[in-house]
Formats: C-alpha cells, sequence, structure tokens
C-alpha cells in the first residue's frame, strides 16, 4: 500500500480494492499503525478493536479472492462514537457510569454498517453522554484538534471529526443534538451531516435529548457522506420515531450543478459573537456559490435568538428523564449504601460529571411543579416558532447557509469554566435539531490556520439538494483536500 | 436571583442527586444566571401558539403483536452491578 492511500477518500479506497490494488487487511493494518503513532497525540479513540477489525476485514478479503463483489463500503475501516451501541464491545458514553457497560446488542446504525460490510476500528471518545461542544467534559480522555494540538477538536463528536480528519478512519458517526457533527465537522475541517430527525434509526443511540438527537456520517469528502447515507438511513421498526420515507439514492444527487438554485442567507446567524473573519471566510464562500450560478439573497428566521434557551430547556428537561435510568441497578456504576436510596444518590453523584449533574439539575427545575408551564412548555411553543421561521424560509429558497460555528476552535479550557459562554457557541446550530430538518457542515476555508465551516440546510428530508450544493461547492473549490500538517509529519515517520 | 440555594438543595433531591457544598453554590450561581438568559422567552406572547414535542410529528405507531428473538435472561443480567439467580438485587428498601 503507497504511503498516500490512507489519505484517499471512501470511494478511492473502494476503487482500490475492488481492483484487487490492497487488500482490506493491508488497508485495515495501515489504519491500525496510524492509530497507534497518532494517538499518543490526538486521543480521538476510547477503544481500539485491532483483533476483531483483521478478522473482519479477513472475510472481505475471502469474498474479493472468490470473485464477489464489493459494495460500496466493503472492506472500508471505519469508527463509532462511543454512545452507539456495539455487542460485545464497551460503549462508555464518555462517562464514569458507564465504564464498563458492555451493550448486549447492536445499535441499528451498527448492524447496517456491518451488513455493509464495513470495518469497525473502534469506539471514539465524545462529551459526557454528549454533553458538550468541545470534548472537555469526556470522563476519560482529552481529544486533541489535529490543526493544532492546542486547541479543541469541538464536540460532542470530536473524536468523530479528529478519526477522519487525522486519517485514522476511512469514516465516522456521530450524533448530533444541539451541533454536535457539524461544529466538530467544522472546526475539524471535515464533511458532517444531522440528517433529519427521523431519517435514521435511534435504536441503541444511548439518549440525550430524544426529540433532538439524530445520527449522521462524518466524511472526508461529500461523495462519501452520501454513500454513507446511503447505508444507514431509513426506516426502522425498533424505533417508533423512525418516519417511512421513502429512501432516495443519495449519491444521484451529486451533480456539479446549482444554476438557479435560490439560497437564502439569514442575518440573524450574523449576530454578535461572530468572528469577523469567520463572516469573511463564508462570504467569499458565498461568492463562488453566486459565480456558479446560485440565486442568493438574505433572509430572515425572525425567532433565531430564542433557540439557545429554548434548546437548553427541551434538551436538559429530555436528558433529566433519559438519564433518570442510571441507578446503580440494571447496569453502570454502582457506589454502595446502607440504603437503596443512599445507593441512587452516591451512584449518580459519582458517576455523572460536573456538566451532565448541571443539566440534569436544570431540567429537573424545568419540568418542577410550578415551573412546567414557564420553562419547558414555553419552550416548546418557542420551539413551534423557530419552526415556523423555517418554513416560512423554504417556501422561497431551496437551501439556507450560515457559518457552521460563529468562530474556529478555541483553546482548551478557553470555555469550560463559563457554561453560558459555551452554550451560546451553539446559536447557529441548535436552531435545526429544534426544526428537526437537516443540515451539513462543509470545508470553507481557515482563520489562522483552524478550519472553518459552511452550514447548508435544507427542508425535512431534503438531504439530497444539501448534498447537490455542498458537492458543488467541494467541486469548484479544494479546502477539503488539505490536511494537518501534523499528520503529514507523522505521516512520514510511520512510513520510514 | 430566581433560585435560592434551597431550591438547588430541593431539585438535586429530586433528580437523586448528593451535591458538595462547593457543587451547591456553584450550581446555584449557573442555574441563575442560565435562567436569567432563558427569562428573554418572556417577552414572545405564546398565547395561542401549540407546543411543539417533535418536530415531525408521528402518531399511533402500531405493529402486528408478533412474537420476536430477544435478550436472554443471562445476557439481559450480564451488565448488573450485582444480581443472584436471575434478579437484580439492591440494598434494603424497607
Amino acid at each position: 500500500m503507497a504511503t498516500g492511500d490512507i489519505e484517499k477518500s471512501v470511494s478511492e479506497l473502494h476503487e482500490l480494492l475492488a481492483h484487487k490494488d490492497i487488500s482490506s487487511t493491508e488497508l485495515t493494518q495501515t489504519y491500525i499503525d496510524r492509530i497507534h503513532n497518532l494517538e499518543p497525540d490526538l486521543q480521538a479513540y476510547l477503544t481500539v478493536l485491532e483483533d476483531q477489525a483483521l478478522a473482519q476485514a479477513a472475510v472481505v478479503d475471502r469474498k474479493i479472492a472468490q470473485g464477489g463483489v464489493l459494495s460500496s463500503l466493503e472492506g472500508i475501516p471505519m469508527a463509532m462514537k462511543d454512545n452507539m451501541c456495539t455487542e460485545g464491545v464497551r460503549t462508555s458514553c464518555g462517562s464514569k457510569m458507564l465504564e464498563n457497560f458492555t451493550p448486549p446488542y447492536n445499535a441499528t446504525v451498527t448492524d447496517r454498517l456491518q451488513a455493509a460490510g464495513t470495518i469497525l476500528l473502534g469506539k471514539l471518545n465524545m462529551d459526557e453522554f454528549a454533553m458538550g461542544s468541545s470534548t472537555e467534559n469526556s470522563y476519560f480522555a482529552k481529544t486533541r484538534n489535529p490543526w493544532d494540538l492546542e486547541y479543541v477538536p469541538g464536540g460532542s463528536s470530536g473524536g468523530a471529526a479528529v478519526a477522519v480528519a487525522a486519517d485514522e478512519a476511512g469514516f465516522s458517526l456521530g450524533s448530533d443534538t444541539g451541533g454536535s457533527i457539524r461544529q466538530p465537522a467544522a472546526f475539524c475541517g471535515v464533511v458532517g451531516m444531522k440528517p433529519t430527525y427521523g431519517a435514521v434509526s435511534r435504536y441503541g443511540l444511548i439518549a440525550y435529548a430524544s426529540s433532538l438527537d439524530q445520527i449522521g456520517p462524518l466524511t472526508k469528502n461529500v461523495r462519501d457522506n452520501a454513500l454513507v447515507m446511503n447505508a444507514i438511513a431509513g426506516h426502522d421498526l425498533l424505533d417508533s420515531t423512525s418516519v417511512p420515507f421513502e429512501k432516495p439514492d443519495y449519491t444521484k444527487f451529486l451533480v456539479n450543478d446549482i444554476k438557479g438554485l435560490k439560497i437564502g442567507i439569514p442575518r440573524e446567524y450574523y449576530g454578535e459573537g461572530i468572528d469577523p473573519e469567520v463572516a469573511k471566510g463564508i462570504q467569499s464562500g458565498i461568492q463562488t456559490l453566486i459565480d456558479l450560478g446560485a440565486e442568493v439573497s438574505e433572509c430572515s428566521l425572525p425567532h433565531t435568538e430564542y433557540a439557545i434557551p429554548a434548546y437548553y430547556l427541551i434538551a436538559t428537561a429530555e436528558a433529566s428523564s433519559n438519564l433518570a435510568r442510571y441507578d446503580g441497578v440494571r447496569y453502570g456504576y454502582r457506589a454502595e449504601s446502607e440504603d437503596v436510596l443512599g445507593m441512587f444518590k452516591t451512584t449518580r453523584s459519582e458517576g455523572f460529571g460536573p456538566e451532565v449533574k448541571r443539566r440534569i439539575m436544570l431540567g429537573t427545575y424545568a419540568l418542577s411543579s410550578g415551573y412546567y408551564d414557564a420553562y419547558y412548555l414555553k419552550a416548546q411553543k418557542v420551539r413551534t416558532l423557530i419552526k415556523q421561521d423555517f418554513d416560512q424560509a423554504f417556501e422561497e429558497f431551496d437551501v439556507l447557509l450560515s457559518p457552521t460555528a460563529p468562530t474556529p476552535a478555541f483553546k482548551f479550557g478557553e470555555k469550560s469554566a463559563n457554561p453560558l459562554a459555551m452554550y451560546l457557541s451553539d446559536i447557529t446550530t441548535v436552531p435545526i435539531n429544534l426544526a428537526g430538518i437537516p443540515a451539513i457542515s462543509i470545508p470553507a476555508g481557515f482563520v489562522n490556520g483552524l478550519p472553518i465551516g459552511m452550514q447548508l440546510m435544507g427542508k425535512a428530508f431534503a438531504e439530497g439538494m444539501l448534498y447537490r450544493v455542498a458537492y458543488t461547492f467541494e467541486q469548484n473549490t479544494n479546502y477539503h483536500t488539505l490536511k494537518p500538517s501534523m499528520s503529514r509529519e507523522v505521516l512520514a515517520r510511520g512510513s520510514r | 436571583m430566581k433560585i435560592s440555594r434551597e431550591d438547588v438543595e430541593y431539585v438535586a433531591a429530586l433528580a437523586r442527586l448528593e451535591l458538595t457544598e462547593q457543587e451547591t453554590q456553584e450550581y446555584t450561581e449557573q442555574l441563575n444566571s442560565i435562567l436569567d438568559y432563558a427569562a428573554m422567552l418572556e417577552r414572545l406572547d405564546t398565547s395561542d401558539v401549540v407546543p411543539t414535542a417533535h418536530a415531525v410529528p408521528l402518531h399511533n405507531i402500531l405493529r402486528e403483536d408478533q412474537v420476536r428473538p430477544s435478550i436472554n435472561h443471562e445476557k439481559a443480567l450480564r451488565n448488573a452491578p450485582d444480581g443472584e439467580e436471575g434478579f437484580f438485587r439492591v440494598p434494603k428498601i424497607v
């Protein structure tokens, strides 16, 4: 296998496998070697499945040897955020609470990727219970941004973004409750899709906020993203919120043409707190799309500023309910105590980290007697207004466009002392989850050597339209081909 | 201040959390600052607005009541911190 092969996209690797230029075993071994080389610096993985991955690769190689035809993801090494259940493989959710939890079943996405013949390299670091925007809330490790090790990778799917950005996996799956796929994708310079709520099954995804959580792919380019969506999307009987819809072949939307498409720029996404350099970078991306024939104009989503408080009330209320199950009885951490109430309290106080407890507290308060109407119900009503903003905008526009995050990646510790400041940086991503619509983040340039992302938002189940615009942008720019310099150094070191 | 120390202690008890002195103090300050910020929602008149629980509403999801394979007893108990003879064991309740 040639040195540069590890940087190749899923579709390029598929060609190499199909033409017997490399074997899946060689490819998998190359990824494992690279993980060993980079992990001391990056810490994207919580679990690496060396033996299992090589065994899976051997199965694919036997099929190739027997003249079998490979499907598009078959033999491709990938990794999953550690909140998706993998039978027999620890699934920790980044928490002490689940440090020793080994699921007795697979999440639907795990089954589907297995059925597609992918190779599971391991499980990826994340903010505890997916609560956070920097992966600093993981109980286990501090994942670093490969573009600059002093900076956070974003979160909560920080490990999933880093693994793809640093070529430690062909692709990865993350989950997105308020931006947790898109924001780390932007911070690490990869493509990240948050699908429509209900497009991908949540069965076996450890719940944070059930009405907002959604699984999606992080990939090196837009084509790969569409290929992974083909494998994971679709109705599932095991998730009653999964929507029965006719799943398209998402690769059919990959055309280099956006002539006449109407793109709206919501002005509220450029409020205070936005880095002027990020705004400038996105503006130049918008110009590229105009040059390619898109019709771009400004628009308004008037309730945007209310999205943060509405989101944090709804998400924490749902979290306080979902996380009530961690009581030390059926699975997870248990602290010993004389009586059962003491056991519940000590287990939860020792098993959860500070951000998780903070959100349980806020959510419990918002749902408590006397405050339910003022906070939770009010937030649900505001959610309706936010959704209506989008409905109106999509009567006029095919897609909406904004920066994925108001700033590039920040330094470790920069925001962790002030929870509210951390929450406010989610302004460009949380409205999308409240409305349940799809959005994709694609690489759109650099500010001070750190990647920035452009976010495209679409109507419910219009992932195809997002892929079309994203693909066209990608075909006419080179941001997605640039690699963190650090990974080139280590690549050179590893190949000697 | 919307939330007092006592409120925080009450909510912690509801959530089955035992907070240290320092946590109680921190959460009192932080929840106040978050809820002060959330007070902006009061500016919106939502008296005629229907609440949204799910962005894509689905109703009455039914399926045939068919027997399907499920996780066996042994597997279901494998993660239990304490168990015996097919049961979960907990400290004394009464």
